[in-house]
């Protein structure tokens, strides 16, 4: 009897409960209410075929992943985030980590092709997709966004934001380990 | 040294409050009679320091102090002193610190106006509302001090962001605050009743008219907000369901059935328990909205830039505020008895369905609100819920509550006759289903199940007030019998039915183009013609803009009005604005809005037709006044003399 | 995180407000009234996913811009509502959707204010029958009265215990 004037505190310390988790799991870092997670994890890459940035005359498109592990990285010159992950992914090339495609998404380009010239290129071609209809396909929703293709061209991982070193040894490295010793 | 006074009267005020919130208590609980006078001098004080704080920092604006931090993130030395002032309240720290001021005022003001109630009460209420300024302004002090300063000083201020520099703007959050901290005060008089153990109908009489004049507040509050939405978005709609539209909408909802409710137990003596369970929520809801709009759990188009920090601290808060009052409540409220007993069919019973309704629409507010964080934080997906969601399940819980309020306030205490009542209102009942088809049929030429509804509930609302009031009259000496609180319940009632009538019938009826035009076009739609004159380039103060002349004409060619819409790019953010030209009117608003230019001299134009739109705040300004009329009803100015004797009987005269 | 840079926005995210006082408006020409309403409707629904909480129809940025012509230009295509719809969720998630889809996660959403209603209603009229219950004789109910209050008390208080 007296049990239901507990009620509305239960109530409340339910919310508060859910309050306190979201909180520590942001302060953490392992949630950004902000962050959207990609609806294509492990379906097909969506088939593409853009002309390459650098020669275009070529084509660049899906069957480029297949076989390999792979990123797709959407970059663009006006992209100030860009700026922050591309020094790792110079290292990742250098280091000849993982074969890197990029996506110019909506960029001029001219634009893009003087940022890579000043920054230098880690990628192994970089396709162009001056309307961002490639963007809307894989549901790219910002930029930069880094995508991780398996050996049968799936997604299997999308991170969006800058890349940075820890963030690869945390959430990339492991995975792409993974994904070698899978059967292609 | 002015940040530095400012900042020093922070700290004072909260030396003041940790006073406030606790020796006056401890008179009561020791009976201390020099402690318990402590509480109004106390109340005096932190207003004092408060409004020393808030000069502080107004000052600064006016003085384009750079060096201030909050100066530097929200104000420039070209934005208009007017604006200035304003971006006092433009970014977190500062609405903070309105929020404390608006805090202390009220306490100030229930210190002054409770004269005549007794001290250990006053003392009780004072001291919980010191609490509660305990809370914000350590708040302030540890994570989000308005007066923190920039090393070394901007050059110039980063500029108040150009939506905010409009004269909607200025007033609607003060009176928002107004609201949302003015159910303090019928929270801090439920706790004190709570704490004595003693809650009677003495209690709710001198808790309604500070209720009732904090619900007219954040009316007022709610409605500008909406109105500026509408007319500085550029998007022509007035609701969207936003995060934090809802944070306000909630406890706004919690005290509207708040003031119903204490009315059933100031008259009758029942309700007791959920009244004061619906004092303490609205409060709740007020703080639990600061919380949603500043720790970033959420995203809104409204939200203060965010930090989890600074929410923890909040949710700290929380749990003291909310969860103390909750489990003082689970503690006292087994022992409280209601005596007042009614049948099935009486006022009582209208009432309770009519509180019922507006915590359930509440409760479908909160979930929808909350409902992505918690699929989210569950990992269950990542979902939107948004205005297709709330205008689901809203209007349907809406009817029936409009249904009640057509003859609910007109019925008797205890018990009423069915039959009887059924014959009285028979007539406006048909009266308005024939309205709700016909009017909206001879006006617009074609009408929805949707308009028929609203226009029927509309009518069936404010004729049933009619014809109470017409029984009334008869009954009692003419119209200077009727209590002025009966007036107010029937103007809030009536502007409930205007909203009703504006939404319906803006939502069914406007019509809308987005279309090219280049100087010297023109474009028809809904009977009138809007012709494109010219483009100018303008200079305001801090911006510059595109300044359109369009002149609208009717069928006969006669000229309706001239509008001129802008679009203004403000030069520190380089943020581009859409100021729309409208014409507003009683029974439509002619709405324009300017694009992007689209080369060759043209522009993309959105042109609306809003019909009755006006209604939305019209009635919005009914329900407050309604409000302010029944808050100053001589029996509250006479009632704390006979408030120890307060009856609990049938009462003569009925009010809402 | 930074994220979302689409040019212009950032400034405007780090103030805490996207570029919502910027009217979204262009002009698409449609083939017919109905095609209009059709895109009002849909880029109504549909959430702009750079945006702090805008529906595409309503937002400037680049991202709605884009696809806002992708809906224009299906709708041109003679694609359908649904077929729209499940292009971009197919792309973006439900998260696209204001109107979420009712699915076992958003049962209690789309439930819950049956489910409120239904628990005040039980609760109210628990209260009025110990109101009613306990009253000092004043006015008794006809045997049909009586057996209507029955019926109005008794059977949600069945539903609810089960």
């Amino acid at each position: 009897m007296k049990a239901r004037f507990l009620i509305p505190l239960g109530l409340f310390l339910a919310l508060a409960g859910l309050f306190w988790f979201v909180l520590n799991q942001m302060n953490r870092g392992d949630y950004n209410p902000r962050e959207l997670p990609s609806a294509l994890i492990d379906k097909p890459a969506p088939t593409f075929s853009l002309p390459n940035l650098h020669q275009p005359d070529q084509t660049i498109g899906t069957p480029n992943f297949l076989g390999q592990v792979s990123l797709f990285n959407v970059w663009a010159s006006w992209c100030v985030s860009c700026r922050v992950e591309h020094p790792f992914f110079m290292e990742l090339a250098r280091r000849n980590e993982v074969p890197i495609y990029g996506l110019n998404y909506k960029d001029e380009r001219a634009d893009a092709l003087r940022w890579l010239d000043q920054l230098g290129n880690p990628y192994v071609a970089s396709a162009f997709d001056f309307e961002g209809r490639v963007g809307i396909d894989w549901g790219v929703y910002g930029v930069p966004e880094t995508f991780v293709v398996d050996k049968a061209g799936k997604i299997r991982m999308r991170f969006p934001g800058p890349v940075t070193e820890a963030i690869w040894n945390r959430k990339f490295a492991p995975l792409i380990a993974q994904l070698r010793s899978e059967q292609g | 040294m002015v940040p530095e006074l400012g900042h020093f009267a922070l700290i004072l005020a909260l030396c003041v409050a940790i006073v406030q919130a606790t020796v006056p208590l401890a008179g009561t609980v020791w009976r201390v009679p020099g402690w318990i006078a402590l509480a109004r001098p106390a109340a005096s004080a932190q207003m004092l320091f408060l409004v020393l704080a808030f000069g502080a920092l107004v000052w600064s604006f006016i003085a384009n102090d750079f060096s201030v931090a909050y100066v530097a993130q929200n104000s420039n030395s070209a934005l208009p002193l007017e604006y200035r002032i304003s971006a006092v309240w433009g970014g977190h720290e500062g609405s903070l610190l309105l929020w404390g001021l608006i805090l202390g005022g009220w306490t100030f003001a229930v210190a002054m106006f409770s004269r005549r109630l007794p001290d250990d009460m006053v003392a009780r209420v004072i001291a919980v509302m010191g609490l509660i300024s305990i809370g914000f302004l350590l708040f302030m002090l540890l994570t989000s001090n308005p007066f923190d300063r920039l090393v070394p000083p901007a050059p110039d201020g980063r500029d108040l962001n150009p939506l905010l520099q409009d004269f909607g703007l200025i007033v609607h959050p003060p009176m928002l605050y107004m609201g949302y901290v003015g159910f303090s005060v019928a929270f801090a008089f439920a706790i004190a009743a709570l704490i004595e153990g003693r809650l009677d109908a003495t209690w709710a009489r001198w808790s309604r008219p500070w209720t009732i004049v904090a619900w007219v507040f954040m009316t007022f509050g709610i409605a500008l907000g909406s109105w500026w939405a509408y007319y500085e978005l550029g998007w022509g709609g007035w609701w969207f369901w936003d995060p934090v539209e809802n944070a306000s909408f909630m406890p706004w909802l919690i005290g509207t059935a708040l003031i119903h409710s204490l009315a059933v137990s100031e008259k009758r003596n029942t309700f007791k328990n959920w009244t004061v369970l619906l004092a303490i929520f609205a409060f709740s809801l007020s703080l639990l909205g600061t919380f949603l709009v500043r720790s970033g759990v959420l995203t809104s188009v409204h939200a203060f830039a965010s930090d989890p920090a600074r929410g923890i601290f909040i949710l700290a808060f929380l749990l003291l505020v909310i969860g103390g009052s909750l489990a003082l409540f689970a503690w006292r409220a087994p022992a409280v008895k209601s005596t007042g007993h009614f049948q099935l069919v009486a006022r009582e019973t209208a009432m309770l369905s009519g509180n019922v309704l507006l915590v359930v629409a509440m409760g479908a507010v909160l979930l929808g609100t909350l409902y992505p964080l918690i699929l989210d934080a569950f990992a269950l997906g990542k979902i939107s819920v948004g205005p297709p969601y709330f205008n689901a399940v809203f209007v349907p819980l809406m009817a029936p509550l409009l249904l009640i309020l057509g003859v609910g306030p007109h019925m008797r205490w205890k018990q009423d006759d069915a039959a009887t009542l059924l014959r009285r209102y028979r007539f406006v009942l048909l009266v308005s289903v024939v309205a709700g088809i016909l009017l909206p049929l001879v006006a617009y030429g074609t009408v929805t199940p949707g308009v028929g509804l609203g226009v029927a509930l509309a009518c069936w609302v404010v004729g049933g007030s009619v014809v109470d009031l017409g029984r009334r009259v008869r009954t009692s000496r003419g119209l200077r019998g009727v209590p002025r609180s009966y007036w107010g319940m029937t103007t809030a009632h009536a502007g409930l039915a205007v909203v009703v009538v504006g939404v319906t019938l803006t939502s069914a009826y406007s019509t809308e183009s987005d279309v090219r035009m280049a100087p010297g076009e023109s474009l028809e739609m809904a009977g009138y013609t809007f012709h494109f004159d010219s483009v100018d380039q303008v200079a305001g103060p801090n911006y510059d803009a595109s300044f359109g002349h369009f002149r609208i004409t009717a069928a006969d060619g006669s000229q309706v009005a001239r509008l001129n819409p802008e679009k203004r790019i403000y030069r520190v953010q380089t943020m581009p604005m859409t100021e729309a030209g409208i014409d507003g009117g009683l029974f439509r608003d002619l709405f324009i809005a300017m694009g992007e230019p689209l080369g060759d001299g043209a522009w993309a134009v959105r042109i609306y037709h809003k019909p009755f739109i006006a209604w939305l705040w019209l009635g919005a300004i009914l329900m407050g006044c309604g409000g302010l009329l029944a808050a100053s009803d001589r029996r509250y100015r006479l009632a704390v003399k006979s408030a120890q004797a307060a009856t609990v009987g049938p009462v003569a005269t009925a009010e809402s | 995180m930074i994220h979302r840079l689409f040019p212009g926005l950032m400034l405007a995210l780090l103030l805490g407000f996207a570029t919502m006082g910027w009217a979204a408006i262009e002009s698409f020409e449609f083939d017919s009234p109905e095609q209009e309403a059709r895109f009002k409707q849909l880029s109504g629904e549909l959430r702009c996913l750079v945006c702090q909480n805008q529906s595409i129809g309503d937002s400037n940025a680049e991202l709605a811009q884009d696809l806002r012509r992708e809906v224009f230009e299906m709708i041109k295509e003679g694609q359908s509502d649904a077929e729209i719809v499940d292009f971009l969720v197919a792309r973006y998630g439900d998260f696209v959707l204001y109107r979420p889809p009712v699915n076992y996660t958003t049962a209690l959403l789309w439930a819950g204010p049956f489910l409120l209603i239904a628990i005040g209603l039980f609760f109210m009229i628990r209260f009025i029958r110990t109101r009613v219950a306990t009253t000092d004789g004043v006015g008794t109910l006809s045997a049909e009265e009586q057996s209507r209050l029955d019926v109005l008390l008794q059977t949600p208080a069945k539903d609810e215990h089960t």
